[in-house]
């Protein structure tokens, strides 16, 4: 399979990563190269075999449903470009 | 005085212990030799001096009452992948453009707490994709070592090539890496140094900035087999914070070291010899077989089929984790903002000036193989074949094989700004061809360095080991070294 320039286009958006013409025409070609290189994973016989979910057979640790952290909003806050109080500040979202 | 930043982790442990110098010293030694040579290097993006001190002088302080951790007063560097409160944290990607975390990572948290002293933080490349540290934001890093008559300047390879290369060249006693595809003993064979990539789950992941969430594991780089032995025991940990962290005591590995391999099987995987690769690659692996013959292990000729499809496999699970992993640099909590006429378009501006190049790639593969129609095609596939590799070594291990030894890397470093390697992605994602198969399976591996190639360019080999096996990889790398002796580089700098 390969990608063309619209589907780039398509992906980047997807992606939320802005492209210029001349970046979409090289990633094109990128890609293709990559997606060439991957085909040839169609050559192996998976029939039977089941898709790994865990590199690690153990089961998902579970804990208490209790609160054990909270009180940081001063810290979550600490690094963003814009805030105001306690509040990340964004662009205006709803008209 | 001797030069304090030629001994080892274990060396100056002991001799901060018996007093020799002061830990303050210690650390003062590598604060000059890093403010000499980084220029040279480019291997730290931040010295973190005031903090180096004063840990070194609470390390004084402890070592004076006969106190003291398993690291006490010892200096590191420290991958700019792993959050460290207050300090410079941006995985060298423009898009956490001054990030400076208000927590501490679970890997640099248990050093501290035995007693390492900070350094700094080490260039890597841009969210640890890259196999050369030329994708980070701040710039190549440049190889200790050079071939022979030649001032070329060459990759220390990568992600971790700060950390490699600032171990190689004496400017920490050790440092953190990270590891998803070979991030960890690509550079450490590329720089004559020891590297650790531990089983998936043995080292938190907690506070290490996520590449590709199955596959990461942290590990150190070090000078020789014990001291990464050393730094393992501290890094390693059982985490409440990371859920895939397992619940397993932490050996001793340090213990491991010296004893006798004599009765252990060695499996040598027939598909590690690749078509071209270099002549001196398969030397220096016969080299590794011989010397563990003579050390008494039994020598067996395996097969892991499925080991030509790892590297494909890879770079489309590594890709599709990456693409969800990074969806959370959007200019709002963190890092780089770019303004734009709305939300939409302000996340767009902000990804598309915060990332570089082959991050974009990997995003942009990871969004194509995960979106509708294809996410059977590729991703399933890929999980399959995955399952597959991993049984591979399952089936050697089940047959009695103790560990695998292969080469680390298909070739030497090679020189910065490669021509090919530009051209051509897929030219630079080949380094790993050895190293992948060991993520893909969860399995630890370590990179230890056998010899030199004609150029005077440090190779290394490759033992795998069954999982949370790590004892016997510094058993057997031990005996490797014992043979093969230590390397390190002429100093031009």
């Amino acid at each position: 399979m390969s990608v063309d320039i619209q589907t780039v286009k398509r992906v980047a958006h997807l992606a939320r990563i802005a492209v210029s013409e001349d970046d979409a025409q090289r990633m094109t070609g990128e890609l293709n190269a990559i997606l060439g290189f991957v085909e040839q994973l169609n050559e192996v016989d998976v029939s039977g075999v089941e898709p790994m979910t865990s590199v690690t057979p153990v089961a998902m640790k579970k804990r208490q449903d209790v609160v054990t952290d909270g009180s940081k909003t001063a810290d979550i806050v600490a690094n963003a470009p814009a805030t105001d109080e306690n509040f990340f500040l964004v662009p205006k979202v709803v008209e | 005085m001797t030069d304090l930043t030629a001994l080892t982790i274990a060396e100056a442990r002991d001799q901060l212990k018996s007093k020799a110098f002061s830990a303050s010293e210690l650390t003062d030694a590598y604060l000059t030799a890093i403010d000499a040579a980084n220029p040279a290097f480019n291997a730290y993006i931040a010295v973190t001096h005031d903090k180096a001190r004063a840990m070194a002088a609470a390390s004084d302080e402890k070592l004076a009452r006969g106190e003291g951790g398993a690291l006490e007063g010892i200096p590191l560097g420290v991958k700019d992948l792993f959050a460290t409160e207050g300090v410079h944290t941006q995985a060298c990607s423009h898009i956490l453009d001054g990030f400076k975390p208000r927590y501490e990572s679970t890997v640099t948290a248990n050093l501290w707490a035995d007693g390492a002293v900070m350094l700094g933080k080490l260039n890597m490349d841009e969210f640890a994709m890259g196999s050369s540290n030329e994708t980070s934001y701040y710039g190549p890093v440049i190889n200790p070592w050079r071939a022979k008559g030649s001032n070329a300047d060459l990759v220390p390879g990568g992600s971790s090539g700060g950390s490699a290369a600032a171990v190689s060249a004496r400017l920490c006693a050790g440092a953190t890496a990270t590891d998803t595809g070979g991030s960890i003993r690509q550079p450490a064979a590329f720089t004559g140094t020891v590297g650790i990539k531990p089983t998936y789950g043995r080292v938190s992941r907690w506070g290490t900035v996520a590449f590709a969430s199955s596959l990461d594991q942290a590990g150190p780089i070090a000078r020789d087999v014990r001291d990464a032995a050393i730094m393992l025991k501290s890094m390693a940990s059982v985490d409440a914070k990371d859920t895939t962290s397992v619940d397993m005591a932490v050996p001793d590995y340090e213990a491991a070291i010296g004893r006798s391999v004599k009765g252990m099987k060695i499996g040598i995987p027939k598909e590690y010899r690749v078509e071209g690769m270099p002549e001196e690659i398969e030397a220096l692996w016969q080299k590794g077989i011989a010397w563990l013959r003579d050390a008494g292990a039994e020598i067996v000729d395996i097969s892991l089929p499925h080991t030509k499809y790892a590297l494909p496999a890879y770079y489309i699970v590594a890709p599709a984790e990456a693409s969800s992993n990074l969806a959370r640099y959007d200019g709002v909590r963190y890092g780089l903002r770019v303004p734009g006429k709305d939300i939409a378009d302000m996340y767009e501006n902000t990804r598309a000036a915060g990332f570089g190049r082959e991050v974009k790639r990997r995003i942009m593969i990871g969004t194509y193989v995960l979106s509708a129609g294809y996410y059977d095609a590729y991703y399933l596939q890929a999980q399959k074949v995955r399952t597959l590799i991993k049984r591979d070594f399952e089936q050697a291990f089940a047959n009695g094989i103790d560990v695998i030894l292969t080469p680390a890397t298909p070739s030497a470093a090679f020189g910065v700004a490669d021509q090919d390697m530009a051209a051509d992605p897929v030219k630079m994602y080949l380094n790993d061809i050895f190293t992948v198969t060991v993520n893909m399976a969860g399995l630890p591996g370590i990179a230890v360095p056998a010899g030199l190639d004609a150029r005077g360019l440090p190779l290394g080999l490759q033992l795998i080991g069954r999982p949370f096996d790590e004892e016997t990889l510094f058993q057997t790398a031990g005996v490797i070294e014992q043979a093969a002796g230590r390397f390190t580089p002429e100093k031009w700098w």
